[in-house]
């Protein structure tokens, strides 16, 4: 196990706002992480820089054996290097079918010429019918992925996720809109994609937490407060008066 | 839900359907575009009944050619999701590069005609003077500008048809895209470059004679003993041509995963960055080949409408590309098709006096006057009544059923 990510002094502030304060956070591989915290503690700010959306105004972002700086790469080119991101809002292509969405998310070359001559191999959609039946949508691979319902989307966000083969997933909210039973699948699935790859979990619900068994961090204004077992940090005072007290 | 590692019954073999398979609009295009071209030289003057008009054949080549540059707009506008205001511009640029040779071929040949009944035949260097002076007279000049060195070779400004709006787009496309200049403020950017070419064309000093354009395209050097009337069905065979191989190349570019890569450009295209692509380039790619497309186009059109001035690249002409695929259908290639020929042969029969004015007692309806109105509200009824378009009537008969 070792240092996969590592965030450290970062700080970027919006309008006087200072969203993230001297933030220091690092992740191994293989790990499950989960990030909590009370709405702007800055969670998806911190999944903002360290997935390009957001250049911060000092700080490091590191990046694998070869200690990457991720700051100077484009959104494109650290989704290359194996950054994957689910959003909060399910965001899926919603003109094209299921099956467009998961190809176009599925690990091969990027480059206009070769997604202009590519066709389907054997693999390719052997990997698409597995990431289907995992997800629960093997039956709907032809239908708009508009005509979805919310979880089902956010289902077809996780699925495409997979199908990039990140070795880090920063996944926000998965579970909102899910059904308990859905919950439940989705916590064994980041369980054992966090078996082989980094993975880090915004979520507000206490319960998933507790059902993922990982290591937490606290979040609050921008910088961490608190980081250790849940139990460890629901006992925190601090953590307790600005989060859980509320 | 079946799990990922217990297994799951093995998915059928990848069935490659054949791309006429998947893409049934195209076989249904292509054999409308032949059969129209059949009844088009059955019928024409040049070499069948005579019914249609060479100045008609003339102008339904230039449909067709009007028709190409609306999918290559459909293509960057309905499938990429950037307004380009300026395609017009590759046109208009492409239409130059062939009326240079063409102009100054059959100027050398007529010259060389002339003084071939002097006692002394003319050196080269008198005969290329002879030309100058024949082209640039007009603008009071007899110097043959730097850019039309290679005038008179045809590969050379074939070349030129191709390279100068692909290098235009390439440029203009790296700086606009790489900026990261998206929606209106890249229509505005695209209108500036059009207007930018236009107004730098009007100059008589800009070497490409300044708003008397180039003329006499019609006439084709080494040809000039065939008839116009036969003339104008070979244009027309070679517009419809272009027309089916350029429709047939959208087509699969838009088909595969490329098109599922642009579709997504234009429906969220920071997801697709975070997905791994790189946005830019796929929309530079789009917007250099549709630009090709479009001068390829436009090296079509300008020989059969026989004169090309820098009114031509005016804003306006890039606007109404615009208003034609909107009202054909945005996203569907045949809709493009649909609304070029449509409005613009409308156009041509309104404003060219071919329409009756309407007497109403009171007022009379002279359509030259009223044809911007008529274009505008029928722009307004498709967005309000018809947003898919036109062609978004068709989608219901071509749609397969799940």
């Amino acid at each position: 196990m070792r240092t996969l990510l590592e965030v450290s002094g970062v700080s970027v502030t919006f309008d006087g706002f200072r969203a993230i304060n001297n933030l220091s956070i690092d992740i191994a591989e293989p790990e499950l992480r989960a990030v909590i915290g009370p709405n702007g503690a800055g969670k998806t700010t911190f999944m903002d820089i360290v997935t390009g959306k957001t250049k911060p105004d000092s700080g490091k972002v590191l990046w694998g054996e070869m200690s990457t700086d991720l700051l100077r790469l484009s959104e494109s080119a650290i989704a290359k290097v194996g950054i994957g991101r689910k959003f909060q809002k399910p965001t899926v292509f919603e003109d094209q079918s299921v099956r467009d969405n998961l190809a176009l998310a599925l690990r091969n070359k990027r480059g206009p010429f070769a997604v202009l001559f590519w066709k389907p191999g054997m693999a390719d959609v052997t990997r698409i019918h597995e990431l289907a039946d995992e997800i629960g949508l093997s039956d709907r691979l032809d239908h708009r992925a508009g005509d979805l319902s919310h979880g089902q989307k956010q289902w077809l966000e996780i699925g495409m996720l997979l199908a990039q083969d990140p070795r880090l997933l920063l996944v926000d909210e998965p579970a909102a809109g899910m059904t308990p039973s859905e919950r439940e699948h989705t916590t064994d699935l980041l369980k054992r994609a966090a078996r082989t790859r980094a993975v880090m979990v915004i979520e507000h619900d206490m319960e998933f937490i507790r059902r993922l068994e990982c290591r937490v961090t606290v979040l609050h204004e921008g910088s961490v407060l608190a980081e250790g077992s849940l139990d460890h940090v629901t006992k925190n005072q601090q953590v307790i008066d600005v989060y859980l007290g509320r | 839900m079946t799990d990922i590692l217990t297994g799951s019954p093995l998915p059928k073999t990848p069935t490659r359907r054949p791309f006429w398979r998947d893409n049934p609009s195209v076989v249904w295009f292509l054999s409308l575009l032949a059969l129209f071209t059949l009844i088009v030289t059955l019928l024409s003057e040049g070499m069948g009944q005579g019914l249609i008009s060479t100045s008609l054949v003339k102008i339904l080549g230039m449909t067709l050619c009007l028709c190409l540059i609306a999918v290559a707009m459909d293509v960057v506008w309905g499938y990429t999701g950037i307004l380009s205001l300026g395609h017009y511009a590759f046109f208009g640029l492409g239409g130059y590069a062939i009326g240079m040779w063409l102009m100054y071929a059959r100027t050398e040949i007529v010259i060389r005609d002339a003084l071939a009944a002097d006692a002394i035949p003319p050196t080269e260097a008198e005969l290329a003077e002879a030309v100058a002076a024949q082209i640039f007279g007009v603008v009071g000049s007899s110097e043959l500008p730097v850019i039309w060195t290679f005038a008179g070779s045809l590969p050379f400004q074939l070349a030129m048809v191709v390279l100068v709006p692909g290098l235009l787009a390439l440029v203009f496309g790296w700086l606009a895209f790489r900026s990261r200049v998206t929606g209106v403020y890249l229509s505005i950017l695209t209108q500036a470059m059009t207007l930018a070419l236009s107004l730098y064309l009007f100059q008589n000093d800009t070497g490409l004679r300044g708003n008397n354009g180039l003329s006499g395209l019609q006439n084709i050097p080494g040809f000039l003993h065939v008839p116009q009337s036969v003339i104008s069905v070979w244009f027309f065979w070679g517009s419809a041509l272009v027309l089916g191989l350029g429709y047939v190349l959208f087509a699969w570019v838009v088909s595969g995963k490329f098109g599922s890569v642009i579709r997504a450009i234009r429906d969220n295209e920071a997801r697709v960055r975070f997905l791994g692509y790189n946005v830019e380039a796929y929309k530079l790619f789009v917007f250099t080949l549709t630009a090709v497309v479009s001068g390829i186009a436009g090296a079509l059109y300008y020989p059969q409408a026989g004169i090309i001035n820098p009114a031509e690249v005016a804003p306006i002409a890039s606007i109404y590309l615009a208003v034609w695929v909107a009202i054909g259908g945005r996203g569907r290639l045949y809709g493009a098709v649909i609304g070029a020929a449509l409005v613009s042969l409308l156009s041509s029969w309104l404003t060219g006096g071919g329409a009756p004015s309407i007497d109403l007692g009171f007022y009379t309806i002279v359509w030259t006057d009223w044809w911007l109105v008529v274009l505008g509200l029928g722009f307004v009824a498709v967005t309000l009544f018809f947003p898919k378009g036109i062609g978004g009537i068709f989608d219901h008969l071509g749609r397969k059923q799940p």
